[in-house]
């Protein structure tokens, strides 16, 4: 789409001004204009940081508290003033990578498909429901979730699941099926990473020069050939990286993983177990937080958050842009 | 590459094989569109089916009626809902704006590249964090909840999406406009605000648009700041019902009635969600009829 305009050169400078009065307040209205850009842009980083740091310093007397035993310890006790991340912690790992799991290849499908396979006039209706999906609000997904897909699930999935192959012996999927489940939650956050994770596959496909593609077709390449040897190589870091970002979002997602995990602060190995995670414990038991260290703690699983979706964000992004700006040679 | 297809060949699988494999492989991908799209074809089906009977005349005018009576709509909510993308766009949008202007204008600078970096990593940071921020920093000093910390919550999440989608906008105007300007004697910043702005301008009301469509439907920033509200209430220091934080209620409630208004607030929010997207779309199509007049 931008391929369209030629890389511009830099605009020549604005001539500085020689001191003459009609240029002096031209140039006094520019040195305006550019500090206001310039505090605008600024306010992105301060912003990020003074976040950072208000979440931190609000659950400092938590961390404080417990130090290191609030990541490892499960117990949950506002009553007794106990409080340990653990389930929460275990809970947002297993249900964001279940979801990253059970996303990556029908993403990574579509967008191999866009890119590939597609007719032209297939192309545009299809990337844009799939990038519809990013638009629905989380709470409409939880709310599709509870009335359509927890009964899917309770109904015909979980005990098919069960059932089959035996997998019911295994701890993964045991005990009695209520719906809510960390598998309910893993299924809705596939679904919603599933549009940022092809997006910006479909993005990197496409990049792909065409050089590339007519090479190994020439070389008597099948075209599946082709793109495994020749189109995913060239796009690898920028597809990990969309990974990566769908993982972030995954890990950050508050309303629909909070309406259908179940909300149990206990680690459990059943998929079929209710859950929880660090967004959904602030969302439930924040407004209903009864004493400062509550509070404190909520804001601890907070800044845990936060300071993992940072890392996981900032990687993605690298990644990404590491293929963006490699030379197409 | 040429390793790896020497390998290939090198394993003397036949072609036909070869041929097959590339066929399923293809079929695989159809089938990956196809489930790609049927969540939301389903999703969309769902919402009409549970929510289109409910809504009616009232449930734009009316205010909530108790559990057990039947009518009542969610008027407060969808002002609320308005109330607070209003005050999120009048922060979002000029800080956006501006620093979008500033990233396409100074590309190469060290400083636009930190802060095209750090806003990508805003944009990623859960809204959850964004709702107990806002409770910290605007809600515990004040000590009651207020549709204006909503506003201020959403308002910070959209500045990183204005902000990126704005340098792409303004990157994609010609330099030699820019210099046409430059030449004829206009200072920097009004080349910058009438010229380059004004020919980006149907790009950025697109992003604009875009960026409203995705908060309109946030609910866990709202959860600690604006709260809800069971009553109307247009106030910005008071807290404020919302059409999100409404469905979160309704659905969480075991009244079938609730569940019914739910599903009708849901199709109304993606009703409104959806036609800020076409519009968008639309705005993006006619982009070349505006430059000129």
């Amino acid at each position: 789409m931008t391929d369209a305009v030629p890389a511009a050169p830099e605009p020549l400078a604005v001539a500085p001004p020689d001191g003459s009065t009609a240029l002096e307040g031209r140039s006094a209205a520019d040195a305006v204009y550019r500090s206001l850009t310039t505090a605008f842009a600024v306010a992105i980083p301060v912003l990020l940081a003074f976040i950072t740091f208000e979440v931190v310093a609000a659950a400092w007397p938590a961390l404080r508290q417990f130090g290191f035993g609030f990541l490892t310890s499960s117990a949950w006790d506002p009553v007794r003033s106990q409080f340990g991340a653990a389930p929460m912690i275990f809970g947002t790992i297993v249900s964001s990578l279940l979801a990253l799991i059970l996303a990556a290849p029908l993403a990574l499908g579509v967008a191999i498909f866009l890119s590939e396979f597609s007719p032209r006039w297939l192309r545009q209706p299809v990337s844009f429901l799939v990038d519809l999906l990013a638009a629905i609000p989380s709470v409409v997904y939880g709310l599709w979730g509870i009335f359509v897909l927890l009964p899917v699930l309770r109904e015909t999935v979980m005990p098919f699941l069960a059932n089959t192959l035996g997998l019911g012996r295994t701890p993964f999927f045991s005990g009695p099926a209520y719906g809510n489940s960390m598998l309910a939650a893993a299924v809705i956050l596939a679904i919603m990473i599933l549009p940022y994770i092809s997006a910006v596959s479909r993005e990197v496909l496409m990049a792909v020069p065409r050089s590339q593609r007519e090479a190994a077709l020439a070389m008597g390449a099948t075209k599946w050939e082709m793109i495994r040897d020749a189109v995913i190589p060239y796009a690898r870091s920028g597809i990990l990286g969309g990974l990566i970002l769908g993982l972030g979002r995954a890990l950050g997602e508050t309303m629909a993983v909070t309406m259908l995990i179940g909300n149990r602060h206990e680690i459990s190995t059943s998929l079929f177990a209710p859950g929880y995670t660090l967004a959904s414990v602030i969302a439930n038991e924040f407004a209903e937080a009864t004493n400062e260290l509550h509070t404190s703690a909520l804001m601890a699983c907070g800044a845990v958050l936060l300071v993992v979706t940072l890392v996981v964000n900032a990687v993605a992004r690298w990644l990404v842009w590491s293929v963006a700006r490699e030379p197409k040679s | 590459m040429t390793a790896r297809l020497q390998a290939t060949t090198a394993r003397r699988r036949s072609l036909g094989h070869r041929r097959a494999l590339s066929g399923v492989m293809g079929a695989l991908m159809w089938l990956a569109a196809i489930l790609a799209t049927l969540p939301l074809i389903l999703l969309l089906f769902h919402l009409l089916r549970e929510g289109a009977s409910s809504i009616d005349l009232a449930f734009f005018t009316r205010l909530p009626k108790p559990v057990g009576e039947a009518g009542g709509g969610m008027a407060h909510a969808i002002v609320g809902t308005l109330i607070l993308v209003g005050i999120a766009g009048a922060i979002g949008l000029p800080v956006g704006i501006g620093a979008g202007l500033y990233l396409a204008e100074q590309r190469g600078a060290r400083l636009a590249t930190s802060v095209r970096f750090l806003s990508d990593v805003l944009n990623g940071m859960p809204s959850i964090v964004m709702g107990i921020f806002a409770w910290h920093f605007l809600v515990r000093p004040v000590g009651h909840f207020s549709a204006l910390a909503g506003g201020i919550a959403l308002g910070a999440m959209m500045i990183p999406l204005v902000t990126r989608a704005t340098e792409e906008m303004v990157r994609i105007v010609p330099t030699a406009l820019r210099e046409a300007a430059l030449a004829l004697g206009y200072p920097h910043w009004r080349t910058s605000v009438s010229i380059v702005l004004r020919t980006a301008l149907p790009g950025i009301v697109t992003a604009a648009l875009v960026a409203i469509a995705r908060i309109a439907g946030e609910t866990a920033p709202l959860l600690f700041t604006a709260f809800g509200n069971a009553w109307w209430s247009v106030r910005v220091d008071q807290p404020i019902a919302a059409l999100p934080l409404q469905i979160y209620e309704y659905a969480k409630s075991p009244y079938d009635d609730w569940h019914r208004l739910a599903w009708a607030a849901a199709l109304v929010l993606i009703g409104l969600v959806l036609i800020i997207s076409l519009l968008a779309r639309f705005v993006t199509r006619s982009r070349h009829g505006g430059v000129g007049d």
